[in-house]
């Protein structure tokens, strides 16, 4: 479904971002991507969106080489992914405006997102009156509106405290399981990385490429955090991110 | 806003307005001088004038020089502004406004003279000359300095130039805007003044003039108060309509 073929990105400044990165995620997988900060995660999804050009490789979606963003992809940025001057409301059906959706369509849609994240009763706040969480979920309403196939996440619970990120954590889950979309996560926690991913991608640090691929069949379960072999994972997951930090 | 709030701020405004007339007052009294008459007097000479009408017509006529000459200035400054978001737009405007905002922009006044005559026109092409900049300047830089990842977000979803404009850039500078339009009704009026020093038989600046000349010091303090109230009331209307367009910065 994704495909990462020898991406290599290299900045006009110089600094290489990226080089061979290779992975293939399933359709309706789940998959975490791991790596020191600045190991070029941000970039690679931005590749992977359509937003930004590889400099060598590509990136293929459903068969077809991705040279701009696609109907079938959500993005979703761990700050600044809400317009601040814009009401819960019309940040979350942004993306339905951008395609043409005709205003009822929209309400219909959104109200019953909104009403499931449970952010009922704020679609007239603007997110600087929201805790982080709900702004955080009002970012999730506003890709999950447009229905996608693949939902991508940069970072997306990192400015969460712990609470508040395993709620989200769990969410995330109960997503995946309910709607079989294929997500990719960048996250730079270990143990949301082993909660979310059916497959961990472990990066470098700069310039970023795939160390190695974990499987993680076990993962699924809202229990899993509390599981010897959650832990156990996360020790792997642990020891092949300090060989690419080193 | 919450009404208490607002009582305070409106108190604070009463309570200011007050200690400057002292001031005025006690300075008055201390120079004890033609040139400098007490508060009362001033007010007397102000309401003669509303009376008689004259002071109203000066004052419109100085208002709507100083009105279009900062719609003239924003209509031009705010798009050049917005659309210096682009790189390649930056590159042309970016040494224009370097090399030509530091000139005193005011020395230009025999040029536009020749160029639109003495008349109305001219009076308002300077001031949106100089006002220009100043809107242009930080309307450039909010637009310049806004984060990549609004943009990323919106392009993302499959945005086009047009939406990233609509949904982005122009909301995001709205409250810079308006803030430097706010900051450019002080440098209109003090332009408003100096161009109606000449060559003209209306507005304020010509009322000043005149009755200093005629050393009518209560008149040529009223006007004064005249000018004053004009800058403040511009400047309450564009506070006005920034807390109304951008709530979103005050909550």
């Amino acid at each position: 479904m994704i495909k990462a073929k020898d991406i290599t990105k290299r900045y006009p400044d110089g600094t290489e971002a990226l080089r061979d990165v290779n992975f293939e995620i399933r359709s309706g997988e789940s998959c975490s991507v791991i790596g020191p900060s600045g190991c070029g995660k941000t970039t690679l999804l931005l590749i992977l969106t359509g937003i930004m050009k590889p400099t060598e490789g590509k990136a293929v979606i459903a068969g077809q080489d991705v040279t701009s963003p696609s109907k079938e992809v959500a993005l979703v940025f761990q700050n600044y992914g809400l317009f601040p001057w814009k009401t819960v409301y019309e940040n979350a059906s942004l993306g339905l405006e951008l395609r043409g959706f005709n205003r009822k369509e929209r309400r219909e849609i959104v109200t019953s997102l909104l009403r499931e994240l449970g952010l009922k009763g704020f679609e007239n706040r603007y997110p600087k009156q929201l805790s982080s969480g709900m702004q955080q979920r009002v970012a999730f309403a506003r890709a999950l509106a447009l229905n996608p196939k693949i939902l991508l996440m940069d970072e997306p619970l990192s400015s969460l405290d712990a609470l508040t990120r395993e709620s989200l954590q769990n969410f995330l889950l109960r997503l995946w399981k309910e709607k079989r979309m294929t997500m990719l996560l960048v996250t730079h926690s270990i143990e949301e990385a082993v909660f979310l991913g059916r497959r961990i991608i472990v990066l470098s640090s700069r310039p970023g490429t795939v160390i190695m691929a974990i499987d993680n069949a076990e993962m699924g379960d809202l229990n899993y955090r509390t599981k010897e072999v959650f832990f156990d994972k996360c020790r792997e997951v642990r020891r092949s991110v300090d060989t690419g930090a080193i | 806003m919450p009404r208490g709030e607002t009582e305070r701020r409106y108190r604070s405004y009463l309570i200011t307005g007050f200690f400057i007339l002292a001031i005025w007052y006690l300075l008055a009294r201390i120079l004890d001088s033609i040139a400098l008459p007490t508060p009362l007097a001033v007010f007397f000479a102000f309401i003669a004038g509303l009376a008689e009408g004259s002071l109203i017509s000066h004052l419109a006529i100085s208002a709507l020089r100083v009105f279009y000459g900062l719609a003239l200035a924003s209509s031009l400054a705010v798009p050049i502004g917005l659309v210096s978001h682009e790189e390649g737009v930056d590159k042309f405007v970016a040494p224009f406004v370097y090399l030509l905002y530091p000139i005193p922009h005011i020395v230009l006044l025999p040029l536009i003279i020749l160029l639109f005559g003495i008349g109305d026109l001219s009076k308002i092409i300077l001031i949106a000359i100089i006002v220009f900049f100043q809107i242009l300047v930080t309307t450039r830089d909010a637009s310049r300095n806004l984060s990549i990842n609004y943009v990323y977000s919106m392009l993302s979803l499959s945005a086009s130039k047009r939406d990233i404009y609509k949904h982005v850039i122009f909301p995001a500078c709205v409250p810079k805007i308006l803030t430097a339009m706010r900051i450019s009704v002080g440098t209109s009026i003090a332009v408003l003044f100096f161009v109606e020093s000449f060559a003209t038989r209306k507005g304020l600046g010509y009322l000043i003039m005149d009755s200093w000349s005629r050393a009518n010091y209560p008149d040529l303090y009223a006007t004064i108060v005249a000018m004053a109230l004009l800058g403040f009331g511009l400047y309450i209307v564009i506070e006005k309509i920034e807390k109304r367009v951008c709530r979103w910065v005050y909550i």
